[in-house]
């Protein structure tokens, strides 16, 4: 008999009258079947924005990085703009798999594979800014500390742009390897019930012949938690050190020891949108409504509306102390940023991060899906104006009034970015249909004590007063 | 590689695990391994397994990651190629700070994960007996080590008090080998 406790407050995190074996049927025969029409639809979207993308990154390779819309005064526009709304949005899901487990949140169960998944891909898109930015693409590898032929020359260990390269990659391989050690039992499941033979050999190598014996279990549950305890600093070292790249300088606007809680804050805060966006479509069209609840979209709500107001505190912190600052710089800059001609981004971003997401104090509000569903598009938007508010408006009006000037992208600059989106769904559509977008395992383990017909069956030994209950305890047992 | 012969039962809960495991043990015979769909916890225990040093492994790979950079950084900085930035001092520990975290969590995670596949026996390629396909799926199940002296109705009808859903003879390969998981192996076609 299983006696974890759980409070009847709670709600299951799992509907419907559930038994292991029906858990693995909901979540593996998607897999098993023909994807339906929507998926086929989308998936050549995806592509098709995808290709799009390629082009004009082969335009921006071929001519130049002169085809894009940055000049003298704005060198970083749209591109690092994307890669740092990218990033953020990549912070979810090592979030939710790392930080909750640590924190002992057991809805995230529900909804970490696919986000752990959206990070993965959110981490893909943000690594191509910085790379084509970089102009001569062929020679990107020089920011790797090799030995060359140079002297050997080495790269500048210093600088807040070298330390974004160790940050992403460490980021993206940790977030790639614990995803992944998550992912190798329950491609065991589906390798066993496969019923096809190139189904059995494939999921038979992507499962490493995983057969779950106790030891196995004992080092997997070892290594998630060494990993979720590793992942956890470093989700919040991965947007720290983005935030470096602008607070280490000396731009105005930029040169604030704010930056790092207040990135974090945001990327927190847009990714769980980008979660909570893609998680509403996927449990709809695999029919998960069951695993990820309303529940699950409520919680994720909550930690909207925090970071939300954390991140608008910070908005107003800055204002605050540009004007206490008593530089003038820092004051005329945050001036240009709110009545400037890119006074539009500015209240874009306020509206959409600040002010709309404080609806979700309501609680009918943040159990409504439609509602939700277009308040994480919302704060999406919000979020990229953010980081276009950072770079273009603290760059384009600098200390030399003769340089001002105004950027607007160009269509490779467009391109490219709508080429990422196409990279990003493209990833996600085939990661929905070919792997288990819920950790089945991990599902399993929470079904007793969280499973809506397990916790009916604890109301009857819930009314029961304590005397009766150890009675009955201590006759089982004889 | 060794073709061996178990008695194998397939038990539908963790409930009835757990007090089968323990008849298990006590009965003499040589206990094989369980399989589990999902960790149970307690199980390790009732099988008398020793925690698992994973961790330490992870800690060892982690401070070598912190001492790369941190060397490394250092050398080229102090010795190999310095290089005076404003002035300010070439051993400028604060600013390795970050290159020096990461790489501490790159080399424990990739460690770690390594070690694990190599201590469970895990990597692309790799193939093990399955000994009922519900193990990955609804079914806990013991596999018993038995041999030609072994009176299989014997065992059968223990491993059946024990509640058992399902019990099985079966000649298996009993460690790891490289195949194919769409080809059956010679053993499973005698």
């Amino acid at each position: 008999m299983h006696l974890k406790y759980e409070s009847f407050v709670r709600e299951p995190l799992v509907d419907g009258d559930k038994t292991y074996h029906q858990v693995t049927e909901d979540i593996i025969s998607p897999i098993e079947k023909k994807p339906g029409r929507m998926w086929y639809v989308g998936f050549f979207f995806s592509v098709t924005l995808l290709l799009l993308g390629v082009f004009s990154v082969f335009w921006e390779v071929y001519y130049g990085i002169g085809v894009w819309g940055i000049n003298r005064t704005v060198g970083w526009g749209w591109d690092i703009t994307n890669f740092v709304w990218w990033v953020g949005i990549g912070h979810a899901g090592t979030l939710i798999s790392a930080i909750l487990l640590l924190f002992r949140q057991g809805w995230r169960t529900g909804v970490n594979r696919a986000a752990e998944a959206m990070t993965i891909f959110a981490v893909m898109c943000a690594g191509q800014f910085p790379i084509f930015h970089m102009g001569r693409v062929w020679d990107g590898f020089f920011v790797l500390p090799y030995p060359n032929g140079r002297g050997p020359l080495w790269p500048n260990f210093n600088s807040a742009l070298l330390w974004d390269v160790f940050a992403i990659s460490t980021y993206f391989t940790v977030s790639l390897l614990f995803w992944y050690s998550g992912l190798i039992p329950d491609f065991a499941t589906v390798r066993d019930r496969a019923t096809t033979k190139l189904r059995k050999r494939l999921y038979g190598l992507a499962s490493f012949g995983w057969t779950g014996t106790a030891k196995n279990w004992q080092r997997h549950e070892a290594l998630s938690l060494v990993l979720a305890g590793l992942s956890t600093p470093l989700v919040l070292s991965v947007h720290t050190i983005v935030s470096f790249d602008f607070a280490t300088s000396v731009i105005p606007g930029w040169h604030t020891t704010i930056f790092p809680p207040y990135f974090v804050a945001g990327a927190i805060f847009s990714g769980f949108a980008m979660v909570q966006t893609l998680l509403i479509i996927c449990r709809k069209i695999l029919g998960l409504e069951d695993y990820i609840t309303v529940g699950h979209l409520e919680a994720m709500n909550k930690v909207i509306v925090l970071t939300g107001s954390i991140v608008g505190v910070a908005y107003l912190t800055e204002l605050f102390m540009s004007w206490y600052s008593g530089v003038l710089y820092e004051q005329d800059a945050f001036k240009w940023r709110i009545l400037g001609p890119y006074w539009w981004s500015y209240w874009a971003m306020m509206t959409c991060n600040v002010v709309s997401p404080q609806l979700f104090w309501f609680k009918k509000l943040r159990r409504n899906i439609p509602f939700t569903f277009i308040m994480s598009i919302v704060v999406n938007i919000g979020m990229w104006f953010e980081r276009f508010v950072i770079i273009v408006t603290s760059l384009y009006r600098d200390y030399l009034p003769g340089s001002w000037t105004y950027y607007s992208p160009t269509w490779p600059e467009i391109g490219f970015y709508v080429g990422t989106f196409g990279l990003f769904f493209t990833c996600f559509f085939l990661f929905a249909k070919y792997f288990p977008v819920i950790a089945v395992a991990e599902i399993k383990f929470v079904l007793k004590t969280s499973g809506d017909n397990y916790k009916k069956k604890m109301e009857a030994i819930d009314a029961k007063t304590t005397e009766e209950f150890k009675h009955e305890l201590d006759h089982a047992h004889h | 590689m060794a073709i061996k012969k178990f008695a194998v039962a397939c038990y539908d809960d963790e409930d009835v695990l757990f007090p089968a495991v323990k008849k298990v043990r006590n009965s003499g015979y040589k206990l094989h391994d369980v399989y589990t769909p999902f960790p149970v916890h307690g199980l390790d225990g009732a099988l008398g397994l020793k925690e698992t040093d994973l961790h330490v492994a992870g800690f060892i790979y982690g401070i070598t990651g912190t001492s790369t950079a941190v060397g490394f950084m250092s050398w080229i900085f102090c010795s190999d190629w310095p290089i005076n930035f404003g002035g300010k001092p070439h051993w400028s520990l604060p600013a390795f700070i970050p290159i020096t975290f990461e790489l501490t969590v790159l080399f424990a995670a990739v460690g770690m994960v390594l070690t694990f596949c190599y201590l469970n026996q895990i990597m692309p390629g790799v193939k093990k007996h399955v000994f009922h396909p519900r193990q990955t799926d609804d079914l806990f199940v013991v596999a018993l080590e038995i041999n030609d002296h072994t009176n299989e109705e014997e065992v059968i009808n223990f491993l059946k008090s024990t509640n058992a859903v399902e019990t099985s003879i079966q000649v298996a390969e009993s460690e790891w080998w490289f195949g194919r998981w769409d080809k059956k192996e010679p053993y499973e076609l005698a």
